[in-house]
């Protein structure tokens, strides 16, 4: 058991960095009350350690992961990591705490409060990607294809798999704005790349005659009988419709007109299972 | 025609097809020329202002129709625009859509032209363009034309991932009245055509595990609900004799929205029985994952859904004598019966027991729904704390306020006027129950 301690931990914000937070923590058997990415913060009473990034250490924990959780557990560790909560370090480390304890065992108790904590983090994660991979919206202005996203958590390494795979003999870049990051896909090779700045370009003509007969597709599918602007946010989240063409006008549309009768929100279970 | 126009056209006209899943197949792009690929779980790609999925450009070839059918809006006999995409069309705009990640693929359906044969051929060059000019390896669903030759269908099943033919209306007496160009047996027997083509094909795929594949995500048909006076255990027996002998993979059921008067239909003001649709889809899931058969969701002297309970809280309160179980021991199987338990919830409980006694608290943590289950379990032999089992408070819990909300704002207007047999409605039964309780 690792000691509850005042000590706040500083690390580079990478997972490798984070790794080498949980060898510090054994090393000097304490829990850290936070772990931050960044540089220490001067302005607080506790103590503060900042952690480098050293291969021999990390590498050391890496290979503890599957060796002791079994083998999904550093997938399950990695998507964690990609999360938007902002204790998501600590967690980890507490799951990773659990994990030396238990042995794989600690990837199949759904009802450990360590494990449901990390759970919810990955399944908010794993949902964003999954939204994304339908509501992500691509433009072609000559060249190569363009998206723009705005997610809460960091998703694109969870995309990347797919739309290299679907797109596989275009060139394409994927922009996430809420984190500056880019996934850049051409000459068959995809590259992650961080601190990048990127506007789309104008909309050629082209591209303005799809999205025309795209917003005329979307406007003639739904029936009328059956309006739900409320089932429909609740399976498109509102924070999605500024990147999406048949949407952008819709969000400026009132969406908690009256309900129909009829009884519309029970109709739409989603029916996606075979 | 601009191409704008008769994209308006002919996807107005087929909104009314349930189906827009992409799930069932899943087929990597490696190293392949061109594009897409397909994912088991399906993607949905928008979701329309009604709330329903957009996964495939789902459009007809053409609305132009010999046949006159009674309950569909592309009937010889009804006055609406008509127009027709060329093969070419529908395989370029299919395309562009797609390499925008709009759509997962394309949903292909026609009105019949000059013969079904021939639809069907025009059906073919559509697809077969797609995948060999386009290089498209993305979803296709089409639906099969009933009365083509078994060889076109064929034809069409080895490029599509899934076919269907639509059964449209419950009951053989149901379609006679109404679909004047189609039998029972135009529809069943292709069906049974391409099940047994989809079994062939599974035995080629065992032999030459490159045997080119024959509809690999299966089949489906659609029903439509509300049209006609069949009730709603028979539309279940006929879901499940369907998956069972034709080894379907979905069933879809779609809410009567009136295209017009006629006087074999109900009024045009007539609102779409979303809420007995629902039930179906609910009563559906528990006939595919549950383990139910239709006999123990309906029977003969309970021939409709109740509008207020689910079909599954339904069985468990006809059933006391299987509650409560326990939570810590009772088979799978069991599990799934008890209200508010699902697939998934089932297996989290199965997988964390294994290593310790599960208490309400740790269900509550593993993100069990309690309200409606707490009244059938037990954790270590025990009920929740502070658990009163009234029927009143009971039947609170188990009825949505908001079903009850709209169902009495619902029976304010006019009742519905279907056939000349007056019907129960779901309002009149209502009032029996709140009667009752």
């Amino acid at each position: 058991m690792l000691d509850r301690t005042n000590v706040i931990y500083c690390y580079d914000g990478t997972f490798n960095g984070l790794m080498c937070c949980v060898f510090e923590a054994y090393e000097a058997k304490e829990l850290p009350a936070e772990i931050k990415a960044g540089e220490p913060d001067q302005m607080t009473f506790l103590d503060v350690k900042s952690i480098p990034t050293i291969p021999e250490k990390f590498n050391r924990v890496l290979a503890s992961i599957p060796r002791k959780m079994g083998p999904d557990a550093l997938f399950f560790l990695q998507t964690a990591f990609l999360s938007c909560d902002t204790q998501k370090e600590l967690r980890i480390l507490e799951f990773m705490e659990t994990g030396y304890d238990y042995g794989t065992r600690v990837m199949n108790m759904p009802n450990e409060p360590v494990f449901c904590a990390l759970n919810k983090m990955v399944l908010h994660c794993e949902k964003e990607a999954h939204h994304l991979k339908g509501f992500l919206r691509f433009s072609d202005n000559g060249g190569a294809l363009a998206a723009v996203i705005e997610p809460k958590n960091c998703v694109l390494p969870l995309i990347a798999e797919h739309f290299t795979d679907r797109y596989r003999n275009e060139n394409f870049l994927i922009y996430d704005k809420t984190h500056r990051m880019a996934l850049v896909y051409s000459n068959y090779v995809p590259q992650l790349m961080t601190d990048v700045d990127f506007e789309l370009p104008e909309t050629t003509d082209q591209e303005e005659y799809y999205r025309a007969l795209w917003k005329e597709f979307y406007n003639s599918i739904g029936i009328k009988e059956r309006f739900n602007p409320r089932c429909r946010m609740n399976l498109m989240p509102k924070r999605y419709w500024s990147n999406m063409p048949e949407m952008s006008e819709e969000l400026y549309k009132p969406q908690n007109a009256p309900r129909p009768s009829g009884l519309s929100s029970f109709s739409n279970s989603r029916k996606k299972l075979h | 025609m601009e191409m704008i126009d008769k994209l308006k056209i002919l996807a107005d006209s087929a909104k009314y097809d349930a189906a827009c899943t992409s799930s069932g197949v899943d087929r990597k792009g490696g190293h392949t020329a061109g594009i897409g690929n397909a994912a088991a779980c399906g993607i949905c790609h928008s979701f329309a202002a009604d709330g329903r999925c957009i996964s495939l450009l789902k459009i007809l070839m053409t609305n132009y129709c010999l046949f006159d059918c009674k309950y569909c809006i592309n009937r010889r006999s009804n006055d609406v625009p008509r127009a027709r995409f060329t093969p070419e069309e529908i395989a370029e705009l299919t395309y562009n859509f797609y390499r925008r990640n709009y759509i997962e693929g394309l949903f292909l359906s026609s009105g019949i032209i000059q013969s079904p044969d021939y639809t069907c051929e025009q059906m073919i060059e559509a697809v077969s363009l797609l995948r060999t000019k386009y290089g498209f390896s993305g979803y296709i669903h089409a639906k099969a034309i009933p009365g083509a030759d078994k060889e076109l269908i064929n034809r069409l099943g080895m490029l599509c991932d899934r076919i269907s033919v639509n059964i449209e209306l419950p009951s053989q007496t149901s379609l006679e009245a109404l679909c004047p160009d189609k039998s029972r047996s135009s529809i069943f027997l292709p069906m049974g055509q391409i099940t047994n083509r989809i079994k062939e094909n599974s035995y080629e795929i065992v032999k030459y595990k490159s045997a080119p594949k024959f509809a690999p995500a299966g089949q489906s048909t659609q029903m439509i609900i509300g049209a006609t006076p069949d009730t709603d255990f028979q539309i279940l027996r006929l879901s499940q004799a369907m998956y069972r002998k034709y080894s379907l993979k979905r069933v879809f059921y779609s809410a009567y929205v009136p295209v017009g008067d006629q006087k074999l239909l109900p009024s045009a003001d007539t609102k779409p029985p979303l809420l007995r649709e629902h039930r179906l889809y609910q009563a559906d899931w528990l006939l595919r994952f549950y383990g139910f058969e239709a006999e123990e969701i309906l029977d003969e002297k309970h021939c409709d859904f109740d509008p207020l309970l689910d079909p599954k809280c339904n069985w468990a309160l006809h059933h006391p004598e299987y509650f409560p179980v326990e939570i810590n021991r009772t088979p799978y199987e069991m599990l799934l019966r008890v209200p508010g338990i699902g697939v998934k919830s089932a297996q989290k409980i199965i997988a964390a027991r294994r290593y310790t006694k599960l208490d309400y608290s740790d269900l509550k943590r593993m993100g069990v729904v309690l309200k409606r289950a707490v009244y059938f379990i037990l954790c270590k032999g025990k009920r929740a704390d502070g658990l009163i089992i009234t029927e009143e408070g009971m039947m609170r819990q188990l009825i949505s306020a908001s079903i009850v909300k709209e169902l009495e704002e619902n029976s304010c207007g006019e009742q519905l006027s279907l056939f000349d047999t007056p019907q129960p409605t779901p309002e009149d039964r209502l009032k029996c129950l709140t009667g009752q309780m």
